[in-house]
């Protein structure tokens, strides 16, 4: 084991699996010579050269079409979206051409490809560098939707994804790429794509969250000990969602609140509240919460903005009392 | 604008371009595919016209542009990235009639989407045709893609793909033929034009009379040939591929072609286009100009044009056969493939 930030664990994965499959390519805005603008991307460009590390032109959309036509001739491309919030011209590669390949072909076509992307506030990014994108894309039948939050997540998944034979959109929160360590296995360890992991057990209710809100659920579980006893489930796929583990946590705890940052309507939450409503309903001692970033566009500038927007242990310890009090 | 109005453009690359026609043995070749794809069109048309098929979209006209282009490839090693009129260059590819009726008929076994997809929408892996979708110019971003990776792997494939001058609008169209130039990649970029997107004149679709001569932009080729002479075409298509071939990058090959039909099986084209205009490009038909050529030459006989005839009426009426007593799909199975299935038990 090492203690590694998340940022090097994402970056880890990359070069261990470029140096295992000849195959892989990276391409994307400013991945090549100087790294990525996060620096996740750094030294591969003199590690496997310029043909398998390709700095694209500014055009999201010919990058996620691109790695489509790669990705049928042989390839096993590695996309990065520079910023979450710049991916929606990309929209209809993803939706209408990878998440559909397999199946408007029978079977005829695969398209094995990962698409990277950081998302998130919290780092002065305001509203076109902060977004949560997680909810149009989770809606993809075809697509899968993975948020890795710790470093040995980080990189097992990211090795999954890369050997996924579907596309995969891999979503790293921003904030955590220096301010999350964890240990990270030596070697080649993969995470598998689907299942979550209950990150602290707990009797008294369930919070289901990821990314970055896994982290502030975890600090609000200690805020809570030692009257509620909170179990913290990270999700780390959305899509296929492991509603397995989310119902059997609801079974032990009788409530069930859902943290993310993304807004509230028609988020994420509101798939696994309404899955813990139908399939969990009479485990349940009171209505599945959803706490979320608030329903306007994105994160605003200015400082009191964000940290008003973004989510604290102390919001997710209210909201997991009043669940608790209902 | 007509076919006559075309011009040849050039951004790059040799200088003129040769006469160099296919060898005499192909003659007979490309006329049989000419036809083929022409029945098949017609029968297709009939199919949905007596109820049989939910759908239909025309190639009429876009054959010489298809036969041409597809001609001067390695049919078994490049790659073709279609679009929804390249009725002649799947068949061409090795799709024979009964799998393209089998697809209009929304068969079990039409081998593009087994039922899924509506009609038109291309695609066969062991003959290197990518699966494709409906929204226009997508495809044309997977050309260039499938091009870097042939680069790549050094597998020297060269990748057309075709699509119509209306989806020359599209971003994607942009980020194609920019990323393209870029890597002087070996990719033909086919544009069928044939002066209408739906029932959008080209006046209103662009402000340049050859889109080739928007390769200039790009550091590529640029070409504008008439699609009513398959040889020009052919000709125009060899030159591109040894480009593609030698490395030196792709082609903005732009045929002028007559669009023979309405849009498609829902759309009225006499409520746009002009009676006159409707009539005057049907003297552009690449199989009557063909057909003349042939015949000047002493190519085509009479025998020879019946005898060919005779086949083709043949092999539509057996693929006919064939895909009307195919199986429709069970809706049970529509749930596959939404993500890879591992092969296992019961399966």
């Amino acid at each position: 084991m090492a203690d590694k930030r998340y940022i090097d664990a994402i970056h880890d994965a990359l070069y261990e699996e470029m140096t295992r499959d000849p195959s892989t390519v990276l391409l994307g805005e400013d991945v090549g010579v100087k790294g990525g603008v996060f620096g996740v991307t750094e030294g591969l460009f003199d590690a496997f050269g310029e043909a398998r590390v390709i700095d694209t032109p500014l055009a999201e959309a010919g990058i996620v079409g691109v790695a489509i036509g790669m990705s049928v001739n042989g390839l096993r491309p590695i996309a990065e979206i520079q910023f979450a919030d710049f991916i929606h011209p990309a929209f209809d590669q993803i939706l209408s051409e990878a998440a559909r390949m397999r199946y408007r072909s029978n079977n005829d076509f695969g398209c094995p490809l990962v698409i990277r992307t950081p998302y998130g506030g919290g780092v002065h990014g305001a509203l076109y560098h902060s977004q949560s994108i997680e909810a149009f894309y989770a809606h993809i039948p075809g697509l899968k939707v993975v948020i890795p939050s710790t470093p040995a997540d980080a990189k097992g998944i990211l090795k999954a994804a890369i050997r996924d034979p579907d596309p995969v959109l891999y979503l790293e929160h921003k904030k955590m790429y220096r301010s999350v360590r964890g240990e990270v296995p030596e070697g080649d360890v993969t995470v598998p794509i689907g299942p979550a992991e209950i990150r602290r057990p707990g009797r008294d209710l369930s919070i289901f969250t990821y990314g970055l809100a896994l982290h502030e659920s975890l600090r609000a579980a200690d805020l809570l000990s030692p009257d509620i006893d909170a179990e913290v489930v990270d999700l780390r796929t959305l899509r296929p969602l492991d509603t397995k583990t989310i119902l059997a946590s609801v079974e032990r705890t009788n409530r069930a609140l859902i943290v993310h940052e993304d807004n509230r309507f028609g988020g994420f939450g509101a798939e696994v509240a309404a899955t813990v409503a139908e399939e969990g309903f009479r485990f349940l001692d009171a209505p599945p919460t959803r706490l979320c970033g608030p329903d306007i566009p994105a994160v605003p500038f200015s400082t009191p903005f964000e940290v008003w927007f973004m989510l604290t242990p102390e919001k997710i310890a209210a909201a997991a009392r009043a669940l608790v009090d209902y | 604008m007509s076919a006559k109005d075309t011009k040849t453009v050039k951004a790059r690359g040799p200088a003129s371009p040769t006469a160099e026609g296919p060898p005499p043995s192909h003659l007979l070749e490309m006329y049989y595919f000419l036809c083929l794809a022409r029945a098949v069109d017609e029968r297709m048309m009939a199919l949905q016209r007596s109820g049989k098929a939910a759908f239909m979209i025309s190639g009429q006209g876009h054959e010489g542009a298809q036969v041409g282009t597809v001609y001067a490839l390695d049919r078994e090693k490049d790659w073709l990235v279609p679009y929804y009129r390249s009725v002649a260059s799947v068949l061409i590819k090795g799709m024979p009639p009964a799998e393209i009726f089998l697809i209009q008929l929304g068969k079990a076994t039409d081998p593009s989407s087994g039922g899924r997809q509506m009609p038109g929408h291309y695609g066969h892996s062991r003959h290197k045709i990518l699966s494709t979708s409906s929204p226009v110019a997508t495809q044309v971003v997977h050309a260039a893609g499938i091009a870097y990776a042939a680069k790549l792997r050094g597998t020297g494939e060269v990748c057309e793909t075709e699509l119509g001058e209306g989806a020359t609008s599209e971003g994607d169209f942009h980020e194609a033929l920019n990323f393209a130039g870029i890597h002087r990649l070996p990719v033909i970029f086919v544009v069928e034009n044939n002066g209408w997107a739906i029932s959008v004149p080209q006046r209103k679709q662009m402000a340049v009379e050859n889109v080739s001569s928007r390769a200039a932009g790009y550091g590529m080729a640029g070409v504008t040939v008439d699609g009513s002479h398959v040889l020009e075409v052919y000709a125009a298509a060899r030159e591109a591929v040894a480009r593609a071939r030698a490395g030196d990058g792709p082609t903005l090959l732009e045929v002028k072609v007559p669009r023979l039909t309405a849009h498609s099986s829902d759309d009225r084209q006499e409520t746009y286009r002009m009676a006159e205009e409707i009539a005057r490009v049907r003297q552009l038909d690449p199989v009557h100009v063909y057909t003349e050529e042939l015949r000047a030459q002493g190519v085509l006989t009479d025998a020879k044009e019946q005898e060919i005839r005779a086949r083709i009426q043949r092999e539509v009426d057996v693929g006919t056969e064939i895909a009307e007593a195919a199986p429709l799909p069970d809706p049970a199975t529509a749930t596959r493939y939404v993500y890879f299935e591992p092969p296992g038990p019961g399966r």
